[in-house]
Formats: C-alpha cells, structure tokens, sequence
C-alpha cells in the first residue's frame, strides 16, 4: 500500500499530444461532477476535448452495484478532437463494480486508480465478486495504483466537524485532486465552482477545497507517481472559446432565433431523458421573455407550442422517442394548418422505453414518415454539440420562413457530451425574417408565396384577418373546410412541393478529404466525430475516402445523388438498423452499404476504420 | 378608443361566417350557435380579439361558423392549444368549444390540467350523453346500462359528473345552462365572459339523431319548474311550479322543504346560494344534487371564485419581475457566460 507520505521530489514530466481518462464509480459518488470539473480545468487551458457521459438510467441503483455505475470519459489533446476516445489512458475506479464494468476499455499498461477502501467482501459480493481482483493478479498488466481514497478524505477532513455522510462524499474531488496533479493541471476553476456552487454553505466550500488539495498533495508526496503528463494547449482557430454541451447548445441558439426574427420563445416540454436540460436551460432564460411551459403530457407539450404558434410565438417543443411518439397526431395537425414549429427529438435507445440514458439513431424514419397519410417535415441533425446551437437556428429560420414545423433530430450521445466551442459574434448570426400578414384586402388564408409556397401568417387579433384554420381538408387559397377529390390531390401535393422546394435553401453537400474515389462514407447527426477521426486516419495511410456529412435529411441536397457517383464504394455508418441506408438507396438507387452499431454507444473510430479497411481490401485497394 | 368609439357597434350579424352549416336538422348546437353569436357583440370587444377553439365532434365544428379567429384542432387538445395561445398572447378573449366526449374522455388530462392552473379561457362543453360524430357510441357521461352501438347490452360504465369533475380539479368558475333555455344560457355566458380565470360551462344539449329526448324531464314545459332549481347568488334555493319547494342545509346534507301554508318552512330557513362560497364542499355538493333521489338539477353558476390569479398573468408577471431586475436579455451575454477562454492568433 502506497500511503507512507515521503518528501517531495523531482519527477519525471512526459509530454503526450492526448489522453483519454475516465472516472467511473457509483451513481452516488460524484462522478458526472468529477468528470466535468476535469473537462472545463482542460477545456480553459485550451486543450481540444470530447466527453462521453454515461449514466445509468435509474437515479440510485443500490450502492455498489453493477447498474448503478455511473462513469465520463474525457478525451483531450493538443491537436483537434472528433471522439471521446475509443480506449482508455487513465481509469479512476471508486470500487469494483466500477472496476469490472469499465477494465475492459483501459489500454494494457494503462493508469489504473483504485479506490482500495471500497474493495471489501461485501463490495466485492455486490459486484458479483469473490476474489479481489487487487490480489489475484488480474491488474498486472496495468500500472496500479491502490489508494485509501477513503481513509485519506476523512484523515484531511476530521477536524471540520463535518458528518460521516458528507465527509465521505467529498472523496471524488479527492480524487480529482489526484488527476490534476497527474496531469498538471491547475485547481484554480474547480475551486472558483467550488465556492459558487456551496455558496451557501461554507462548511461544504471547506470540505472540498481541503479534500481536492488533500489529493494533489497526496500525489506530490507519495512515492508512487514518479511521472505527470503534460498535454500542451490545442491550436485551435483564433477566438474566445466555451465549453459546451449540445443540449445547451439547443437552448442558447433557440434563444438566439427568437431575438433575431424578434418573436418571443414559447416552449412546451414533458420532462424526458436525455431532453430535459433543454427545458431546464431555457427555462434560466426569462430575461430574453422565453416562455417555458412543462406540460402535463408529450401532446400539450406540442400542441400548446402550435397554439403559441399560431398567435405569433416562435413555438418549440423538446422531447425523446416515446414523447415523439406521442406528439405523432399533433404534427399531422401542424403539417395541415401550416404553422412555423420546431420539433427537438433528442434520440435514445429504444422501442419504447428502450435506454433512456443511452443514444441512438433510430428515428429518422419515423421523424421523416412518422405520420398518418402524406405530412412531410423537413428534418435536420446537428453534427456536434456546438452544430446544436447553428442547427437551432437554421431549423427556426426554415419554419418561419416556408410556415412550416422543423423537426431536429438531437441524441443522447449529442445532449450530453462536450466540446470547446468557438463563440460566434452576433453578426455572424443568421437574419430571421418574419412577416405577420396585416392586409385585409383580398386576404385569403391559403394564398401562397410564389416562391416558397408559404401561406401567410395571420396572427389573432389582426383586424379584417378573421378567419378559421384546422386539421379538416382545406379548400386551396381560400382554406375553407373542402372534399372535393381534386382539391385533396392538390394540397397533398402542395404541401409536398413546399417541403421539397427548401432544397434552394440546403447547401450543396461537400464532401471532406477526397472528392472523388475508392470509398464515400455518408453519415449524420453525431456519428460525425468517429468518422471524421477514422477517415483522417486511413486518408493518412494515402487511401482514396471522402466523407459527407448530412445536416439536412429531408429535403437533401441537391447534389448528393451527383456526389455518390464518384466513388466506386458507398458506405453509412449509422446507430440504428440502417435507416437512411435504405433512403439514399431508395432516392438513389446506389449500392451503398451500411455498417450499423446499436449498442446505445458511438462509435469508435477504430470500429470505422476496420470497415474502411475491410471494404478496401475486399477490393483490392490494400 | 376614439377609433373605437367611430365605429358603429357590433351586432349578431358581424359574427356569423360565410359557410354553410352542417349540424342535424333540430341539433340543439344551432341554439347554442345563436346564443354565442347573441352575446359575442355585448361583450365590447373588438371583433379580431375573438379566438373560438376546438377539438373534434359534432360541437367542435363550431369555430367554422364562427366569424372570429377559429381553430379546429384534434381531438381533446383544444385546452392545450388554447393554453399556448393564450399565454403567449394574455389580450385575446379566447374560447374553448368541446363536448363530453372529447373533454371528458380522450381530451380529460388537458381539461383538469387547464382547470388547476386557471387559464383565462372560457369553455363551453356541450353534454349530449352521447357520440354523435362517429354515429352513436356511449360518451363518458352516458348513464350506466345504456345501450348503444358500442353497448348493445347496455353499458358497465359509471358516467362522469362533468361539473364535479370540473371542481374536483380546482375549476374557478363553473356553470350549467341548457341549449333550449335561451335567456338562461346567454346570461350564463355572459357571467362566464366576466370571469378572468378559466370558465368552464356544461350545456345541456340534445341530440336529436343518437340520444333524442336525453333531457327532456329538464326541458319540458311543465316538467321543468319541478326538475331545475336555478341558481341566483344571494338568493334561497327554491323550485317547483309553484315556487314552494325549497332547499335547506340539515347538517351537511340537502333537504327538500314545503314552503308555506303552516308546513313549517319559510324562505329564511332556506339555503342562500353563495357561488362565491370558500368552502370547496358546497359548490361539490351542488354538482351532486341531480343524483339524490327527488331533488332537482342546480342550472346557473354553482361557483364563481374571482380572487385566483390567472396562469397567463402569473407568467408574465414573472418574466416582468425578472426583467426589471436583471434587465433584458442580452444575447452576447448570453454566449459569453460562465467560462470562457481566448485562442490568440
């Protein structure tokens, strides 16, 4: 045991241009906190990063447990980050259900710090355990490192007079602490959040300053770390940078399209994991006068965006597969009286409750088809986590502007997880241009925009604009209840038109690395990282692969049929079962092939590259 | 106002719409219809202020002959769609069209749920025991045993109490009036446009194709004194053909009293009906007194509570306070906010 506190030396200091580290412990030990605290102190030094969140979906599994372990995974370097890594540097494990669940990802000769205090017989037992695995040999091809996390926090902490309980709790900053020092790394912005975060409690402020310090003098004084890693800075593009999360990434760029098409926000949710931070975030943003409204249920949660909508709100509703589900009926609703709307599916695993902390891709089809009868809905995905907040907006413009509802299809993996991101200047933001319709005269409430085939927007309490909408059939121009067959066939394909038409607004799609070749790797939503990691690696091996990465899923762009041509391969790496596989073959009658992974987790980027490399040497390309 | 004030006044006529309408020949709705469209102009608001919404079902086709704004939505949402609407825009004098099945069954959980946070919509569920639109299933406030298409046998279900329902669920203002009762009924909706909060009224309708006949012991001529005590505030419970049958309290149950000719009783031993009453019991008790053996249905406002605040208020008072005390949001804040760090060039 490595507890004898010796004088400090001189280390080794190893420069490393990434590592990838991760916390993993019981639901109840901090981990997500510990996990995030790490991310900003490497995030504000300027290192590149990616997390990977990942939380059982009960609060509190019994204690020690092996569904209750909770883990985040930082990955950060000083070059540019696309994953949170596929395979572990460092690995804290706070007792040995964390162990046993995570071991598998540490790469052989790998950190590995144990919190040794919790690898008693009954831990050992609630792990399904029978012989410590710090005894029978099992760690020796990792560098172990058994610490009394424990013991230690509550030695550092004994003359706080504070309960057993909340001294006990302190030991994940002790390990924290640890961390820093390992990978010199300052504690100043853990110990600013620190004093805002326990504010009111200053017994608290106390407790975890003096247990993080207690840590990183642990690591100063102990002989058992002879070296500390140094990860220099990233060079990233010139600018001021946030760390950000896609779901706060939703809310700030919706925020920002209702100030810039000047409309007040309104918001219907039923909380949902993993979209709920949408509504906690916006509902922090009453000074931009966003109204949230946490609806009784998934439908007036969208239904009471449409009617915010139709009196002249930027209407949005947040939600996940089974709300999605739910909301089926009401989109029908907003297809038919053409309101602007945005829909947010934050995408998890599923059917039904499926894994609700996990991510997926899985609804697209029923995002693009989910309805009764034709109701197309223009679809779009972000990319990464900073794409939420452009994808925010570009969804609210496209509404406004063809009256339309916008869906968004978000993910867990998306929601969650973090990157550095490059704060925009607000004239860089999009303009939103709306138009309420005013105009008595000749007014007809289905008369359309030549161009965009939009109808007007005629708000209540316009004079002279008195008129009825609804889900029935509507009469073309005048939207007068109507049955009549050919009018029925004219607005089906109408409201087809106009969602097609949006293609004049889709850019072209371009494709990364080679533009014409071997292989075309096409993905979307958060599949973006892996691939991009993997396509930059094979392309470094002088392969011939482009990569298209599609923000716009309905309509697509114009040129993708054009694009897929020029490869003699065409590969979609997707998180479900080959959803927009089977559209691109559909739309295109290409050849393309799917590589699927539905494991509730992203890809790796080696998972890809073994693909690519499969793929190519079937062809005789390698 | 001096604009206002220019224009000639609005009559029947201005908000009756151009389409053609399409209920049953001898459907209580076009009494219902003439009501609204009667009382709409005395209420001095402009016209465009007007939203009718609703769900699905043969009342829910009401906004098409409505000359307002109108939203025929889908079925049982009306109430959500109407809270976003109002919230978002607090000036509109916003209505909510619905009937018993589609408030009461798939539309139940949007009707409490808008009842507990007091909106500031005024509902008007048409109660005809009955579906009429999909041609005849038993409703949620069918009596029980009834046959039906859907209950050739009759059916097993205990029928809701719409009104206590409605109370149960925190309701501020509730009412009953009847389609043929014409006076009656726009005096109700007017009471209820006066209302802040949310108003929800049950009017009882009959449908002359499913559930002929569904009220008739209320609504025929001589049955009617004898089977309805309408409901005055300040005034004792009395009915009857001759007005000398009252109601009195004996403990906490309703009593049938003879009034007059030596019987024992007199106006002042009776009931005087306080729709204002704090007491969350009484207003109940009265949703319930149909179904005590004898005694008549209360018609009129069995609870009018004027001092809940409105949801739409309360909404944006906060935002109001917020604002002031924060100032208005300013969105390179916004982006700037928590950490941040500069990559130099």
């Amino acid at each position: 045991m490595s507890t004898t506190l010796a004088p400090s030396r001189v280390r080794t200091r190893e420069k490393l241009d990434q590592a990838v580290i991760r916390f993993c412990g019981d639901s109840g030990d901090g981990m997500q906190i510990t996990g995030s605290q790490f991310t900003n102190t490497v995030a504000l030094y300027g290192n590149d990063l990616a997390t990977l969140p990942d939380y059982p979906a009960e609060i509190r599994a019994p204690a020690g447990t092996l569904p209750g372990v909770s883990g985040f995974q930082v990955h950060f370097s000083s070059h540019d980050v696309y994953t949170p890594g596929d395979a572990v540097d460092a690995l804290i494990a706070m007792n040995p259900a964390a162990l046993k669940t995570n071991l598998a990802d540490l790469k052989p000769n790998g950190i590995l710090i144990v919190n040794v205090d919790d690898f008693g017989e009954t831990d050992l037992r609630k792990a399904h355990m029978t012989v410590s695995p710090l005894e029978d040999h099992s760690l020796d091809g990792y560098r172990l490192f058994p610490v009394e996390l424990t013991k230690l926090t509550r030695a550092a902490l004994k003359d706080l007079g504070l309960d057993a309980k909340s001294v006990d709790r302190c030991k994940n900053f002790f390990a924290l602490g640890m961390c820093y020092w390992l990978y010199n790394r300052s504690m100043d912005t853990t110990l600013r959040w620190i004093e805002d975060k326990f504010k009111s409690k200053p017994a608290l402020v106390n407790a975890n300053r003096t247990a993080m310090q207690a840590g990183y003098s642990y690591c100063e004084a102990t002989e058992a770390f002879q070296v500390t890693y140094e990860i220099p800075p990233a060079k990233l593009a010139p600018g001021v940078y946030r760390n950000i999360s896609g779901n706060a990434a939703l809310a700030m760029g919706f925020v920002a399209a209702s100030q810039k098409a000047g409309l007040p926000l309104f918001l219907g949710s039923y909380p949902i994991t993993p979209a709920s931070d949408i509504l906690h975030e916006l509902s922090t943003y009453k000074d931009f006068g966003v109204i949230t409204f946490q609806a009784e249920d998934e439908i007036a949660a969208i239904t009471s965006a449409i009617g915010a909508a139709y009196g002249g709100a930027l209407g949005l509703t947040t939600t996940s597969g089974p709300g999605m589900a739910l909301k089926t009926e009401a989109l029908g609703l907003a297809v038919a009286v053409e309101l602007p709307l945005v829909i947010c599916d934050v995408q998890r695993g599923g059917p039904s409750t499926g894994l609700p902390t996990k991510t997926e891709q899985a609804d697209l089809l029923q995002a693009l088809f989910g309805r009764n009868s034709e109701a197309p809905i223009p679809v779009l995905a972000p990319a990464t986590p900073g794409d939420c907040f452009w994808i925010a907006l570009e969804a609210s413009r496209i509404a406004i502007k063809y009256m339309v509802p916008v869906i968004i299809l978000s993910d867990g993996y998306l929601a969650n997880g973090a990157e550095p991101w490059h704060i925009p200047s607000l004239a860089e933001l999009p303009e939103i241009p709306v138009h309420f319709e005013t105009n008595p005269t000749d007014f007809r409430p289905y008369r359309r925009d030549p161009q965009t085939l939009a109808r007007p927007w005629a708000i209540p309490g316009t004079p002279g604009l008195e008129h009825r909408i609804g889900g029935i059939e509507k009469q073309d121009v005048t939207g007068n209840v109507n049955y009549e067959p050919l009018n029925h066939e004219r607005m089906v394909r109408l409201r087809a038109e106009k969602v097609a038409g949006i293609v004049q607004d889709v850019p072209d799609a371009v494709a990364a690395g080679d533009p014409s070749g071997d292989l075309l790797i096409v993905g979307w939503g958060s599949t973006h990282g892996p691939i991009t990691a993997a396509v930059r690696a094979q392309r470094a091996k002088g392969r011939k692969i482009g990569h298209v990465h599609l923000r716009h899923l309905n309509p697509l762009p114009k040129n993708l049929g054009e694009l897929l041509g020029r490869y003699d391969r065409v590969l979609v790496p997707e998180m479900n079962m080959g959803q927009l596989l089977m559209l691109l073959r559909a739309k295109y009658l290409v050849d393309a092939q799917g590589f699927d992974k539905i494991q509730g987790k992203p890809f790796k980027q080696s998972e890809i590259e073994r693909k690519i490399e499969e793929i190519l040497a079937a062809d005789g390309r390698i | 106002m001096s604009t206002a004030t220019l224009l000639p006044p609005l009559t029947k006529k201005d908000f009756q719409s151009d389409q053609e309408i399409r209920w049953c020949p001898g459907c209580g709705d076009y009494a219902i219809l003439s009501a609204v469209q009667s009382v709409f102009p005395e209420l001095g608001i402009p016209r465009e202020k007007f939203v009718v919404i609703s769900g699905i079902g043969c009342s829910s086709r009401f906004p098409y002959y409505m000359n307002t704004f109108g939203f025929h939505t889908i079925h049982g949402r009306a109430p959500a769609v109407a809270t976003g609407l109002k919230v978002a825009h607090p000036d509109l004098e916003v209505w909510v069209v619905t009937g018993d099945g589609d408030s009461l069954s798939i539309g139940g959980n949007h009707t409490i749920h808008m009842l507990r946070r007091n909106v500031g919509l005024k509902v008007l569920m048409f109660n005809n025991r009955i579906y009429g639109l999909t041609k005849g299933q038993f409703s949620p406030t069918s009596e029980i045993g009834k046959k039906t298409k859907s209950t050739p046998f009759g059916t097993t279900d205990r029928p809701f109490n719409p009104l206590a329902l409605a109370i149960g669920a925190g309701a501020t203002f509730v009412a009953r009036s009847v389609d043929v009762f014409q006076q009656h009924l726009k005096d109700t909706l007017k009471k209820s446009a006066a209302h802040k909060g949310s108003a929800y009224i049950e009017i009882l309708q009959n449908c002359n194709i499913f559930n002929d006949h569904a009220w008739e012991t209320l609504t025929e001529k001589d049955a009617r004194t004898e089977h309805i005590v309408q409901l005055e505030h300040g005034k004792p419970l009395i009915f009857g053909k001759n007005r000398d049958k009252g109601i009195r309290m004996r403990g906490f149950d309703f009593e049938i009293v003879t009034l007059g000719n030596g019987s024992g009783a007199s106006e002042n031993d009776l009931l005087v009906h306080d729709a204002q009453n704090p007491n969350p019991a009484y207003a109940f008790g009265l949703a319930h007194m149909e179904e005590l053996p004898g005694f008549p249905t209360p018609i009129g406002i069995l609870r009018s509570w004027e001092n809940v605040p409105r949801y739409e208020d309360l909404i944006s008072s906060q935002i109001r306070d917020i604002q002031a005390k924060r100032g208005k949001g300013d969105l390179a804040k916004m982006l700037h906010a928590g950490d941040t760090w500069e990559v130099r060039a």
